[in-house]
Formats: C-alpha cells, sequence, structure tokens
C-alpha cells in the first residue's frame, strides 16, 4: 500500500506540477525535508507579522475597549451607589422633620390643653367664690328675717298673753310679767 | 490521483525562490500561512473598528477570543504571566485558525507539516527555556526537581524530569501534527469510498450512503479536534510558560 502510493504520489505530482522542483520527491509530504527551510522561513515571517499585529494592533484594541467597559459599568455602579446614598439621605431628613413636627404638634396640643385646663379650672373657682359668696348672703338673710318673725312673735305673744289675762283677770300684768312668763314658755 | 489520501498534503511550488542554493518557494503551504495570518487580522480588526461599549456579534466573537486565551492564561500562570499574553493568543489563533482552513476542501492544511507544529512547539520551548533562564538564573534547573521529593528519590526522579522535559517540543509538535495529518486521511479515505462506490452502479450508490455518513459524522469530529487541538497546544503553552515563571512545583 505503502509503496504503491508513493509511486502514485510521484508521477502524480510531476504530472500536476512541472516546475516542482523535486518536492515531492521525499515521498510522504510531511517528511520530505527539501521543503522544510521554505516552510521554516514563511512561518518565521507570516506568525512574525501575526504577532507584531496581534500585540500592537488587535489585543491593545480589544482590551482597550474590555477596560473601557469595565471602567464604565464601574463608574455607573458608583453613580448609582452615590444616587442611592443620596435617596437615602433626603429620606433620613424627611423623617426627621416628620418626627420633629409630630413632637411640636404634641406639644402644641399639650400646652393648648393644659392652658385652657387652667383657664377652666380658674373660672370654676371664681364661679364657686360668686355662688358660696351669695349661698352666705342669703342665709344671713334668711336667718336676719327669722330672728325679725321671732321678736315679732314674742310681742305679738306678749300681746296675746295680757289681753288673755286681762279679759280673765279684768286687770292687765305689767308687760314686764308678761314677757318673763311669754320667754319662760318659749325656751 | 482523486483517491489518494496523501495527495492533500503536497507542497506546491507556486513561486520559486532560492538564497544560497537553498529552496525557499513561497509555496500552497506559505499561501496558506499568508491567508490564516490576513483573514485573521483583518477580521479581528474589523470586528473591533467600532468599539462598541455594547459589542456587535462580531465584536463578541473577537472579545470571546480574547477572553478565553486571556482566562487560560491566568489561570495556570496568574497575572504575571499576562506578559505573554499576545505570544500565547497568536499561537491560539494562528493554531486555531491553520486547523480550520484545512477544513476546506481542496484547502491546504498547514499545521498537517511536522516541521510547522515543531517550528511552533521550538519558539513555545525556546521561550520558556530563556525567559525562565533570563528571569530565576540558575533557579530555573529547580524544574527537574521536584518539591517534597526524599533526596534519595532525586536521583531516580530527576533524570525521569529531565527526559520528560526534553520530550516537550516532540510531544507538542506530533500531537497536533499527527491528529490533522490523521483526520485529514481518515476524511479522505471515506469520500473517496464514496466516489468509488458511486461508480459501481446503482447498488455502489446506496452503499455509498454508508462512507458517506462517515465522512460527515467525521467532518464534525474533525471541527472539534481542530479547535481542541489548538486548545491543548495553548494550554500546554501556559504550562511550560508556568514552569519559566515559576520553577519550583
Amino acid at each position: 500500500m505503502n509503496e504503491t502510493s508513493v509511486v502514485h504520489v510521484e508521477t502524480t505530482a510531476h504530472t500536476e506540477v512541472p516546475h516542482d522542483g523535486g518536492h515531492a520527491e521525499g515521498g510522504f509530504p510531511p517528511f520530505n525535508g527539501a521543503t522544510f527551510p521554505s516552510q521554516i522561513l514563511w512561518l518565521a515571517i507570516t506568525f512574525g507579522l501575526f504577532y507584531y499585529m496581534m500585540s500592537k494592533m488587535v489585543l491593545p484594541r480589544i482590551g482597550g475597549i474590555l477596560e473601557d467597559r469595565r471602567d464604565r459599568i464601574a463608574s455607573d455602579i458608583a453613580e448609582a451607589g452615590r444616587l442611592k446614598q443620596e435617596t437615602e439621605a433626603a429620606i433620613a431628613a424627611y423623617e426627621q422633620a416628620l418626627a420633629e413636627a409630630r413632637r411640636k404638634a404634641s406639644g402644641i396640643a399639650q400646652a393648648t390643653r393644659d392652658k385652657l385646663a387652667t383657664e377652666t379650672e380658674a373660672k370654676r373657682a371664681a364661679v364657686e367664690k360668686d355662688l358660696n359668696a351669695k349661698l352666705d348672703e342669703a342665709e344671713k338673710r334668711v336667718a336676719g328675717v327669722k330672728d325679725a318673725a321671732l321678736a315679732d312673735v314674742r310681742e305679738i305673744a306678749g300681746e296675746t298673753t295680757n289681753a288673755l289675762v286681762e279679759s280673765l283677770l279684768g286687770k292687765a300684768p305689767t308687760k314686764n310679767e308678761t314677757s318673763k312668763a311669754v320667754s319662760a314658755a318659749m325656751s | 490521483m482523486s483517491n489518494d489520501p496523501i495527495h492533500q498534503f503536497h507542497i506546491v511550488n507556486l513561486f520559486p525562490v532560492e538564497i544560497g542554493g537553498v529552496d525557499f518557494s513561497f509555496t500552497n503551504s506559505s499561501l496558506f500561512m499568508v491567508a490564516t495570518v490576513a483573514v485573521t487580522t483583518v477580521f479581528l480588526m474589523m470586528a473591533t473598528s467600532g468599539r462598541g461599549l455594547v459589542p456587535g456579534r462580531w465584536q463578541s466573537v473577537a472579545e470571546m477570543c480574547y477572553e478565553f486565551v486571556a482566562n487560560m492564561l491566568r489561570s495556570s500562570t496568574g497575572t504575571d504571566g499576562m506578559r505573554f499574553f499576545p505570544f500565547v493568543f497568536s499561537i491560539f489563533m494562528f493554531v486555531l485558525i491553520g486547523n480550520l482552513f484545512g477544513m476546506f476542501p481542496y484547502f491546504f492544511t498547514i499545521t498537517s507539516h511536522i516541521i510547522v507544529t515543531f517550528a511552533l512547539a521550538m519558539i513555545v520551548i525556546m521561550t520558556v527555556v530563556i525567559y525562565g533562564v533570563m528571569r530565576n538564573g540558575l533557579r530555573f534547573l529547580n524544574v527537574f526537581v521536584p518539591a517534597d521529593v526524599p533526596p534519595l528519590l532525586l536521583i531516580l526522579v530527576t533524570p525521569i524530569e529531565i527526559i520528560s522535559f526534553l520530550s516537550r517540543p516532540v510531544s507538542l509538535s506530533v500531537r497536533l501534527f499527527a491528529n490533522m495529518l490523521a483526520g485529514h486521511i481518515t476524511l479522505k479515505v471515506f469520500a473517496g469510498f464514496v466516489v468509488s462506490l458511486g461508480s459501481l452502479g446503482p447498488l455502489g450508490v446506496a452503499g455509498a450512503v454508508l462512507p458517506l455518513a462517515m465522512a460527515i459524522a467525521l467532518t464534525a469530529l474533525e471541527l472539534l479536534v481542530a479547535f481542541l487541538q489548538a486548545y491543548v497546544f495553548a494550554v500546554l503553552t501556559c504550562m511550560y510558560l508556568n514552569e519559566a515563571l515559576h520553577p519550583s512545583h
């Protein structure tokens, strides 16, 4: 198999490429040493050029693109964090203001309540005092009227006794006697 | 001729160049090296010309290549290995695109020639040795002396390490070369079966369906191998570079 293919290769190579320069003479092409210098040279040229273009042009460009993107993402995240912090600060300030307003409102309400309570208390006390004074006066008046009435009763009782004694005995007692007797009877 | 599976590996002289009696002709191999470099460079330049903050389709592909190789290198050598990034990227893309170009019918596969893969492997090994000695001096010899091995065993282990180090350029180049060569021969053989069976009449055409299916499956496999071998080549390059950076392992 191998020998026939070698022969085959030689003939085909020669018929197809007349100016082959004996490249196909080694039989199996990859082991044909005659082609080595050319392959090594062209590999050196092409790979060297490739390495140069990759390291100087292509890779810096792709690396730059990736770095730009990384920077952009990082800065966007930082910006988002900053905005979030601002938002949180605003919320905290709002809540503090709200709490203060609430405290102030409750203070005002408490003060108002206290003021109203003291005012009411004062009014009530004044009214009570007034009423007490009126009550005392009224009681005094009642006592006066009672005393006067009692004095009148004594007089009337004395006169009545005088009249009764006179009509019974025919002789009127002295005023002194009757009044003594009335007093003794009434007490 | 059409059925000869070796025919595709022939070097065809396109433009004769001879310097000092040595043949440096521009051949089909040279043409495909130039094509590989030109297509890859032009593609990467065009794809990134927009410098989009939000990448388009082509720019995504270019960025994917970049980050794939960057992650590969960073994970095996750490950040101080990133100085070799252009080198590893060039190796990976050159081998990958060279392999993939070989998947087109009638195209020449530059990596199917042992001298090309060997030259690439030697570039890697020479970079490792020269940089390793420049950076570490004699401490670079620590690569042959594994840490945490009893001194008695070192008598045995060190020669093995030396042999394995010396065999690296061979294994690195032969792996890529043999994979490309064997894959393309197998593909060509099965494709040849389709043609020869097809010329045998209706029964032959019916029978040719089997090798055709095989050829299709092999094409898919070869695409995988084309990528995988470029990846393996690049990963091993990274591992060898890591030893140059950190010789005591």
